[in-house]
């Protein structure tokens, strides 16, 4: 076989397999957040299709599947049928940044946190595409919103990562997991990473448009905000692309702050650390994500949704300068040798 | 300087109170849920004693009733629901008494405002919490609420 075609096909395979673990993830978080949610309002959530609800979402899946892309008259019809795909492009690229396990990582170099910052960032464009071309004056304000926001928190985000970078010495994401093996960034980075995590989780919730920060489709004021005007499948990519968001802003804090796939490790007990190295590195990878998951919807379901200028004033007037010391406090230490 | 103070002062202070709304709800989150899983939970499902399902004449063992035929729920009730049925008997001294032979009650056109039951003097009639009503023609809604046979509690 010639090494083009082996190349080719090996490039399709793990394409094919991304997409599938896109969708079964989509599949997971979906059915993950109407039970959580419906567990915060003391509901039981979808009990009804298959046992506890089990099927709900394939029900769903089939529904939008089979739904009509309606086309709209005065909308910018190349925009607004490219928008949805931006955005689901920008997730898939973020996604394949994610470590699973020791080697099992579809985009790895050097310059994995850049890279990672810079494809999550063309989601912004989607969405200001979609609330441009539907010609719906709420479409246009829950995209500005949107884009006001996201581009505001990429900064903490920045600052965060840059942060752990600095801790760890490296930019590449399996370095950073590799450096971990010995604690994971939290426990050896102590004060720093801590505030890291948290700025982190706030920004990042953000990022991922969710929770208090919904504001971009703020159901109440414009109806469905940026995507009020799609529907089928175009809805749908939509859809995944937010809950996948949640994932992979998930999936990154475990890689930074709690060691990826590394298990965890007490040093001195050495029978259980042979006990915790018995289980695969994707259970571990998989557990954290899910836990941060978890914190993040527990967050979504807790509190009000924020007014735009609070947004922009909790990011400019206390995230971005919390995380710029946070930035000197590290590198202070990393220098003085206080983080391990 | 003082502005300074509250800008720390105010950070803080939204935290913590963002912490308080986090444990309330994760309390909230292990308490035990209160949807009611309806036809599967018909066994234990709990109904409150006052609601008003339908309207019904309670009889006991010997199949005898409390009414005496007297028209106040029927003169009470603002939609016509109920329509009674009287006759007038003569005991051996010549003693003339009224009695009921039929107590119709129309489901469909009852508002469940209870008048009939307050207005009775003899709590012959009262409301039950049965509430799966649902029937597929609306001439099964008139029921007659008197057993067949059923004779004045003296």
């Amino acid at each position: 076989m010639p090494q083009g075609l082996a190349y080719l096909i090996e490039g399709l395979l793990v394409a094919v397999l991304l997409i599938v673990a896109y969708a079964v993830f989509a599949i997971i978080l979906i059915y993950m957040e109407r039970k959580i949610c419906a567990f915060f309002q003391l509901r039981l959530g979808p009990m009804r299709v298959g046992k506890w609800g089990l099927l709900q979402v394939f029900a769903d899946v089939i529904k939008i599947l089979i739904k009509e892309i309606i086309r709209l008259k005065n909308a910018d019809h190349f925009l607004y049928a490219m928008a949805p795909y931006i955005v689901i492009l920008a997730s898939i690229l973020t996604f394949s940044c994610l470590p699973w396990n020791k080697g099992m990582q579809v985009i790895d170099y050097n310059i994995g946190v850049f890279f990672l910052i810079a494809v999550s960032s063309i989601e912004v464009v989607g969405i200001l595409l979609a609330g441009w071309s539907s010609r719906n004056k709420y479409s246009l304000i829950g995209a500005v919103r949107g884009g006001a926001m996201m581009i505001s928190y990429e900064l903490s985000l920045g600052m965060v990562m840059l942060t752990m970078v600095v801790m760890s010495g490296t930019m590449s994401i399996s370095g950073i997991v590799e450096q971990q093996a010995d604690g994971w960034n939290i426990f050896k980075g102590h004060v720093p990473a801590v505030i890291a995590f948290i700025i982190y989780l706030i920004a990042g919730n953000a990022e991922a448009n969710r929770g208090p920060f919904d504001l971009a489709e703020a159901e109440q004021e414009l109806t469905a905000g940026y995507h009020t005007e799609y529907s089928g499948m175009h809805f749908g990519f939509f859809y995944l692309a937010e809950y996948l968001n949640l994932f992979i802003v998930s999936g990154i804090a475990s890689t930074l702050f709690l060691g990826g796939w590394m298990p965890f490790h007490v040093s001195g007990l050495d029978g259980f650390n042979a006990v915790m190295d018995f289980i695969p590195g994707f259970v571990w990878f998989l557990g954290k994500t899910f836990f941060i998951v978890f914190i993040l919807m527990w967050v979504k379901w807790t509190f009000p949704r924020l007014r735009i200028d609070q947004v922009l004033q909790l990011e400019w007037k206390y995230l971005l300068p919390l995380g710029m010391l946070n930035l000197v406090l590290m590198t202070v230490l990393k220098i003085a040798g206080l983080v391990f | 300087m003082n502005k300074f103070n509250t800008y720390f002062k105010e950070a803080f202070a939204g935290a913590g109170t963002l912490l308080v709304g986090m444990r309330t709800t994760l309390k909230i989150f292990f308490r035990a849920k209160v949807t009611e899983q309806y036809p599967e939970n018909r066994a234990t499902l709990q109904i409150s004693d006052r609601f008003r399902g339908e309207l019904v004449m309670p009889h006991d063992e010997n199949n005898q009733h409390h009414c005496v035929g007297c028209k106040l729920c029927e003169m009470a009730c603002p939609n016509g629901t109920i329509h009674i049925t009287t006759d007038v008997k003569e005991d051996e001294e010549g003693k003339k008494t009224r009695y009921l032979v039929k107590y119709e009650y129309d489901l469909g056109s009852c508002m469940f405002c209870q008048l009939c039951v307050n207005a009775c003097p003899h709590d012959a009639i009262r409301f039950s919490n049965h509430f799966e009503n649902a029937v597929f023609s609306r001439n099964t809604l008139v029921r007659q609420l008197n057993h067949e046979g059923s004779t004045l509690k003296k």
